[in-house]
Formats: structure tokens, sequence, C-alpha cells
């Protein structure tokens, strides 16, 4: 059996599942203050009858670290930075300490600017006297060449005890991002340290030995004892549980929209023949660009609280939220207000309802039952509106080659799966506007929980080579050799591939189920003159996000 | 945070896929270093900076700028396609006011492309600016272009397309043509009779660095566009006057690219040519970039930057403002050189020769114009290659008169051209015929 518990910003949810049954399932009010409380009670609830041996494997989703950040409870860090030609590192600023340093790579990682070891030892003791503990060491170009970020490491540790850097976060170009996502991980560690820790005691006196996921941005998991390291990947893991959650029902050769209608806003989500399609490039979080990679999701202010009004004899629904709808004690109209007046919602006060159609009515000079078709509709098309952007911008994503750009994928969706408290009501209007076939999700008020029970575990590998340099890395897999000039792409790909494996073993993959998608495949020639200097070669694998088979 | 004080798009499209031949400078690896020179700046990421990929552009949209002989198909291949779409795109969102200026980093180039096509000169093969300028003009009705050529080759293709065109001001500024391929771009290449003073040769000549680059700018390329007054100016960014590309002679630098753009602040800029892979367009890029967005880009400097070395002599600066000082008396004079160097003929004739050096082919021209006070005039250009084709193109331009368009028609009536081609931009109408 395995357990799927989604610890949300109001609700924690979770499931036990036996293959694809659900065994139980609960829903409890989160305690904002000590999401360990809610994973445990949670957890005590799934398993009060079930024998501990039995469970399998256990996936956690958590806001922690969204919850961090929000309520500034991160630690205080120091972040060093080196830089070399180009716009000013003072820019990024970041964290309670924050010093440009000598030293500086190009973009094939070659040393332009050495590092100074006096200036890090005296930065070092100035970090000291501060307080600070933790330490984020970033280079720009250090995925082209880790050895100014492995020398700093190397003279902060003499001093601090949790090194941070930069190169482990991503392969990806982007110094920005990856001096915000080394801070992150840095910033969270100490909290997300104490959750850790109070989770695996709790998992062990329960006597569950199983292993203990964390659900991943990107719709994947990783073993508990990795996330440690790199806390800030389970950010956003709530959206990524509902897509999830979303995929048992969807159909494999077509593409489909998720859509996770709530109260206030509405999560967009995208599905390629299947599968969730992801924001490699990664996220940002707070308006803070990240390198953490995300299942593409687009959040819009629509949904069943949203403020209906009148502005210019125009009809308006959202996107802000002002309150709860009137039917259930608010004070002015909403889209679910609308569906009480039709009868589509059984719940809530009728009467209250009404009085906001009417209001609304009266100013459009209409019926109150064509004001309320009108707000339900107008509800709808905004969401339709939104998906149809987005699906727009996917297809209209930039791409550096005549082959992506001839032959690339077009997305057009024939579906459109519901889920969220008003799933049912909005459906058939979505169905209506956008001519797309809508269903909602199956038991989809624990839909998140069973998609974070049955997320596979995921992970990424970016090689690059240089022959002229002879030089091979895969920065965030501590992985560099020299190879001879005769290393070719082949090989690169057949190196990407096996540290691949070997990571995806490390995350607890089913070995005999891995799915390998090919991000980038790039090999030049390198041309000085007239003559051929070598090859630069640039891979990325990554294992599929999806579904445990069960 | 950085926050861009201008809107700017780019089309960023580097063709990894596509080369002229693997050992060719317009090659895959070409803006392989910028792309990683400017995302791991983090470029795309700025608020206010927006990346869009490339629009399509159809068969008539070339043809207003184009004959292509025998036909698109044959001298184009689908990067071609892409590239001017590339600057298609920027164009769209600058006329729609998304974004308040735009750079097309896209290859191949296309500012040799002239217009008629034979095949490829100087790595061009279609002139993606010219493309995009028709398409602004007659899709989005803009009048007046300007389009400022700083690619360290004279930009003759453009020059051609537009020669006969007063609405459109071509300046070229380039590595004197004694010096450099394509041998041309003199100051006394004025334009044909109905555009006579609207084109305009800046050679500089080799060593110009800094100092002198942007005397020029200052000195005779604002003035001018102060006078003639655009409603877009366009600059077609080649990057090749930088001190370490191997093919030119200059010392320009990415400095010096970032403070040209702020003192032209062009609409759209598009890139041209720059074979400096690794020393030169990751910086120049990223200058060109900030610059365009209103961002500090003080620090975007190549690793080995020593303005001190790259000065000019005080001779070369003296050249360099004397040139000035003649293109700015030739400017002054626009309005009665026409009488002075093509007199009054009602129809003005001109023969000439031109090199592909890409795919090696000489073509023969002979070319008829209208005189006309009132648009830029019917063309009639006759044309052979040493492949064989012999071609006769018919162009209108997009504010062409009454009287022009008759004779135009006529001609094409006439033509009994192996190809005979009528491409009237006013009315989008485009026609061909084979004997």
């Amino acid at each position: 059996m395995i357990i799927g518990i989604d610890v949300g910003g109001t609700h924690t949810d979770g499931v036990l599942l036996s293959g694809n049954k659900t065994e139980k399932s609960i829903k409890i009010p989160t305690k904002k203050d000590n999401l360990y409380e809610s994973v445990i009670e949670a957890l005590d609830s799934l398993i009060e009858k079930t024998d501990p041996s039995k469970i399998k494997r256990t996936v956690l989703s958590t806001t922690l670290t969204t919850n961090t950040v929000v309520q500034n409870k991160t630690s205080p860090v120091a972040v060093i930075i080196s830089a070399g030609p180009g716009i000013d590192p003072g820019y990024y600023k970041i964290g309670e300490f924050y010093s440009i340093v000598k030293g500086a790579l190009d973009h094939r990682g070659r040393e332009l600017i050495p590092i100074d070891e006096k200036e890090l030892a005296k930065t070092a003791e100035e970090i000291k006297k501060l307080g600070i503990e933790n330490v984020a060491v970033i280079s720009k170009f250090s995925p082209r060449n880790p050895t100014h970020e492995n020398q700093k490491e190397k003279i902060f540790s003499k001093t601090f005890k949790n090194i941070f850097k930069g190169h482990n976060v991503s392969g990806h170009l982007n110094f920005p991002g990856r001096i915000n996502t080394t801070w992150l991980n840095a910033a969270v560690r100490d909290s997300y340290e104490d959750f850790f820790d109070s989770v695996n005691k709790s998992f062990i006196e329960r006597g569950i030995k199983s292993p203990v996921h964390i659900l991943k941005a990107d719709g994947g998991t990783m073993p508990l004892g990795e996330s440690v390291n790199f806390p800030a990947q389970t950010i956003f893991s709530g959206p990524a549980a509902s897509v999830l959650g979303a995929m048992p029902g969807s159909k494999k050769d077509i593409d489909s929209i998720v859509l996770d209608i709530g109260g206030t806003t509405t999560d967009i989500a995208i599905l390629a023949n299947g599968d969730p399609v992801i924001a490699q490039s990664g996220i940002r979080i707070q308006n803070l660009k990240t390198l953490i990679r995300a299942i593409e999701t687009k959040s819009i202010g629509a949904g069943g609280d949203s403020w209906v009004r009148v502005e210019d004899s125009k009809l308006l629904v959202g996107p802000e939220r002002k309150g709860p709808a009137m039917a259930f004690g608010g004070d002015l109209p909403t889209p679910t207000d609308a569906f009480v007046f039709l009868g589509e919602i059984k719940e809530g006060d009728f009467e209250k309802a009404s009085k906001g159609i009417n209001s609304i009515a009266t100013t459009l000079g209409i019926s109150p039952e064509d004001a309320a078709e009108k707000i339900a509709d107008k509800a709808a098309q905004n969401i339709v509106d939104a998906f149809t952007e987005k699906i727009f911008d996917l297809n209209n994503k930039p791409v550096y080659t005549l082959h992506e750009f001839l032959d690339g994928y077009v997305l057009n969706p024939k579906e459109i799966l519901v889920l969220g408290a008003p799933a049912s009501v909005f459906a058939k209007r979505l169905e209506k506007l956008s001519n797309i076939k809508t269903s909602t999700v199956k038991d989809f008020s624990i839909a998140n929980a069973i998609g974070a029970a049955m997320a596979k575990p995921t992970c990424t590998v970016t090689l690059f080579a240089d022959t002229a340099q002879r030089k091979a890395y895969a920065v965030s897999e501590n992985y560099e050799e020299s190879i001879s000039q005769n290393y070719s792409r082949e090989d690169a790909f057949a190196k990407a591939k096996s540290l691949l494996y070997a990571k995806a073993e490390k995350m607890g993959a089913d070995m005999n189920n891995l799915e390998i998608d090919t991000i980038e495949d790039l090999s030049f020639n390198m041309m000085r003159g007239y003559r051929s200097s070598g090859k630069n070669i640039r891979i990325t694998l990554q294992i599929r996000p999806g579904l445990v088979a069960v | 945070m950085l926050k861009a004080k201008k809107k700017t798009g780019l089309v960023f499209f580097p063709a990894f896929d596509w080369a002229i031949d693997p050992s060719h400078p317009e090659r895959e690896e070409r803006l392989l270093y910028t792309k990683d020179q400017v995302f791991e700046e983090g470029l795309m990421d700025i608020e206010g900076i927006k990346e869009y990929k490339p629009a399509k552009v159809t068969e008539n949209e070339i043809n207003r700028a184009h004959f292509c002989v025998p036909d698109i198909q044959t001298v184009t291949t689908s990067s071609h396609f892409i590239s001017a779409g590339g600057a298609k795109a920027i164009a769209q969102k600058f006329a729609s006011g998304e974004i308040d200026n735009g750079f097309a980093l896209v290859r191949p180039p296309g500012h040799h492309a002239m217009r008629v096509v034979h095949g490829g000169r100087g790595f061009c093969n279609i002139n993606i600016e010219a493309v995009m300028v028709e398409y602004l003009r007659k899709e989005h009705g803009y009048k007046k272009i300007a389009i400022v050529d700083t690619d360290c080759h004279h930009g003759d293709g453009t020059q051609d397309v537009y020669w006969h065109d007063p609405d459109v001001l071509f300046i070229s500024i380039h590595q004197d043509g004694r010096t450099l391929y394509p041998g041309s771009g003199f100051t006394e290449e004025l334009g044909g009779p109905n555009a006579c003073g609207y084109n305009i040769n800046i050679p500089l000549p080799p060593k110009t660095s800094e100092e002198g680059y942007l005397y020029t700018i200052e000195n005779c390329v604002l003035p001018i566009l102060n006078e003639f007054k655009p409603d877009v100016i366009v600059n077609s960014a080649g990057q090749d006057n930088h001190y370490s590309d191997p093919l030119t002679n200059m010392n320009f630098t990415a400095q010096g690219y970032s403070k040209l753009t702020t003192l032209l602040n062009p609409d759209i800029a598009v890139l041209e040519g720059g074979y400096s892979i690794e020393s030169a367009l990751p910086y120049v890029n990223a200058g060109i970039i900030l610059a365009l967005a209103g961002l500090d880009y003080s620090n975007v400097k190549e690793p080995d930057y020593n303005p001190e070395s790259l000065k000019e002599t005080p001779e070369t600066i003296k050249y360099i403002k004397d040139l000035c000082k003649k293109v700015m008396g030739i400017w002054d004079s626009r309005n009665d050189l026409k009488k002075r160097v093509y007199g009054n003929d009602p129809i003005f004739k001109r023969k000439r020769n031109i090199v592909y050096d890409t795919d090696g082919i000489y073509e023969r021209q002979f070319e008829n114009v209208t005189n006309c006070d009132k648009c830029g005039g019917a063309l009639k250009i006759d044309s052979e290659s040493d492949r064989g084709w012999k071609i006769t193109g018919v162009h209108l331009p997009i504010n062409a008169c009454e009287q022009c368009v008759t004779q135009a028609e006529k001609w094409y009536e006439d033509s009994n051209a192996e190809i005979s081609y009528f491409h009237d931009n006013k009315n989008d109408r485009f026609e061909k015929k084979k004997r």
C-alpha cells in the first residue's frame, strides 16, 4: 500500500492506496504554524487500522518552503559571488551578507581571473563575526567549470558547516537564477531540517521502514534524505500534486487541459499526450527567478468566489476575491451565488444568493435568470480565455533550431479535466464555451493526495563537453572527466545516460520502468580559422514525471 | 532587481542546425556563445524584456523586396524564411505597441541581398530588413523609414532595394570599400534619380575605434535623422567592426556598440554580420540588448578590453571628421542633386554587373526607371546570369503614382523575357509569366 499526503494552505489531504483502490482518505484543516503536526495527524488517521509493514512507500507534499519564504522565517545567508564581464552582479543582491569577490570564467569555463584565497579568508572572518552560518558560493558560468566554486567551498568549509554551491542546483546557464536558487536552498534549510528530523523520527516510531519521498514542483519525487540539500525543489509541489491527480483520468494519446478551480484562483496546466508540460528553465517565486523546474502552471484570479460587479454597464467577474459568496455569508455577489440561484449548487442560502443576483440584474436591466446565466458564463469564459492564451504561449515558445521551428510539437487539447470544489458546475459551461470535451476528475477533492501518492521519482542530468579543453562536466552530479579529442556526441550521450541511471536509482526510481526524455542534444564543431579545434557538446536528459505503475 | 526602462522585444534564432557549409563563418556555432552569454546573464528574465518566436513569412512578403530567379524556393532555404520571420515578429510587436523597441538576433543575415536574387552574396540570399520594412509599410502604414546599417561591410543589398525610394533613407557606415568586400559604398553613391541624396554612405578608414565611430553617429547620422524625421528607425546591427573580427580591420568594441545603440536609439535592430563568435559577439549582443532596454551596460566588456591600445591615430580622427563634413555637405545639397547628377530625361537607364561571391554567380543588369516627382518611379530590370537565366522584373513601389503604374503595366505586357515578373507593392499584386 502507498500513502500520499498533501499539506496545502488550508487543508491537508491524505490517501491510503492499495493498487488502484483508495482504501482510506481524509481531509483535515492544516495547522499553519506546525505543518509537521498536520502530516502526522493525517498519517495516524490513515494507518489506524493498517499494519505499518504493509506500507511500501509514502509521498509528502508540503508548503513548508513556501511558508518559510512568505512568512520571512528564512535563515541568514552569506552569498559570495564572482562574475567577470556582463551585468553588474551588484544588481542581484540577496541575503543578509552579499559580497562580490575576485574570480571570473568565460562562456566555455576558461579562467579569466583566478580566485584570491586571502580575500576569501578575510570574507569568511567577516561572515563569522556577523554570526551567519549558511554560506552560498556562486560563480558566473560555474556550470561550465565548477572549479572556482569548489575552491571557495574548501576555504569556507574551514569555518562553516553548510556550504551551498551554485553548480549543484542546475546545469542550466542563468546566473541570477542560480544565485537565487542557491540562496533559497541555504535560507530554508534550517527550518526544513527541523521538519525533516521530526518526520523521520515519527515514521520510525510508527514502524514504517519503507521509503519516504518528497514531492517536487516538477511532479517528481525525491527521497526525504536527499531533499535536505535541495529543499527549494519542494516549493509549489501542491499544484503539481493536483495535476498528477488528474492524470489517471486523462487519455494518453491526446493533449489535455487540467484546471484546478478554487474559490479565489484557478490553476491551469497542460498534459501533452498525457504527460505534464514542464517549465525546464525554472519558475519564479515571489517574483524571484529560480532554476527550479516545475510543471508549467498558470494561476489566474478566477474561481467560485470571484467578485462580480457591473462597471460602465459591463459585467465583470474577478480577478479579485472580496470574500465568500453571499450564499455563504459574504457581502458581494460571486459566481457561486449564480450557481446557487440557478439551483446547480444545492447548499448555501438561496435568499441571500438571490439578493446578490437581483442587484446585478437590476443594474444590467435584465431578468435575474439571465443575469445568473451571464455571470456563470462570464466566469467560465475568463478561464477559457486564460487557458487559450496559455496554449498559445506554449505553442509560441522560442525555439533555436530549424527542426524545432518546422517540426516542433503543437499542442491541440482535446479534453479538459476539472478539479476543485466548483468543478462540476463549471464543467458544462467550459465545454459549451470552448467546444472541448470536459469532465470532472474522479474524487477530485482528494485527487491531489492521490497524485502525490502515485508520483514517480524524477531527475535531470546535464552534461557539457569541450574536446578542445579535453573536459567533460556534469556539474550537478559532481562529475568531471578528462576526455580525448575524439570524444563524440555518442560518448557524451552514453555518459549522460549512465549518470542519469545512477541518479535515478539514488532517487528510488523503478529501474525497470524508466522513461527518459532528451531535453537538449547539441554538438557543435568549433572552427578556428579553417580548422576544427574540437567539439562543444551539450546533453540534457530527464526522467519523465508521471505516475507509478500500480 | 533589474527593470528595463523600455519594453524590449527579442527574437533569438541562432539556427543551431544550419550552415552555409561546415567551415563557413556562417555556421551552426556562430551564435552559440552569444546564447550562452545572453542566457547566463539572465537577460530574458529581466522585467520588460520579452523573447518571441519568429513569425512566418509568406512568398509574397518576399516578393515585395525581391525578384527571385527562377523562383523563391530555388534561392532560399527555410532558414531564410525564419530569419526574415524573426525580423517580422519584432516589427509586428513594435507596430502593435507591445514593445518600445526590439532586436532580431537571427541568422542568416540579409543586407547584401539586392532586389534581383540569383543566389547568395556576402552570405545573404534574402534581405531580411527589406522584407520587414515592406511589411511595416504595407501592413501598418508607416511612411518614412530610415535604415542605418552599422555592419562593417557596405550594405549594398539594402542600398540596391531602396535606391529609387525617397521614403526609405538608407545610411551605411562601413569600412572603406577600397579595403573590404563588397568594394562599394562610396559617398558619391547618392541614390537613384527619384531618391537622389537619400542614399548615404560613410566609408570609415580601417582602425576606426570608439571615438571615430561615435563621432560619426553624433555629427553625421543623428543630424541627418533629425532632418529626415523617420517614422521608424531600423538598425542593421552587424557586429564585425569589432577589433577581434577575423574578416575586417576595424577597432570597435562592445562598449562602443552599446553606446552607439543608445545614441542611435533604433526602434528595431536586426543582426547582420559579425564573425568573432567568441571574443566579440557574446559581449556586443549583451551590450546592445541592455542598451535597447535602457539598462546599465558599463560592465559589459571583452575580457581583453584595452581602450588605450585601440585608440585611433590623430590622422584617422581627422580623416573621419573631414569625411563627416563631406557627407553633411552632400545631405544639405540633396534638393539640387538630382538635376546636377541625372539631368531630366523621362526615363533613366543604368547598366551594371553584380558578383555573387557566396554562390559564384555573375549577373548583368540593365535598368530603366521613370523620372517621377510624385513617387519612387516604375522600375524595370533586365537581368541575366551566367547560370543561364534571362529575366525581366517590373517593380512598383508602395507609393507609386498613376502614371508610373501605367508605364509598369505596359513594360510587363511588352516583356518577352524567359521569365517576367510584375511586382506591384501598391496593390500587393505579384505576377509572373514565362515565355
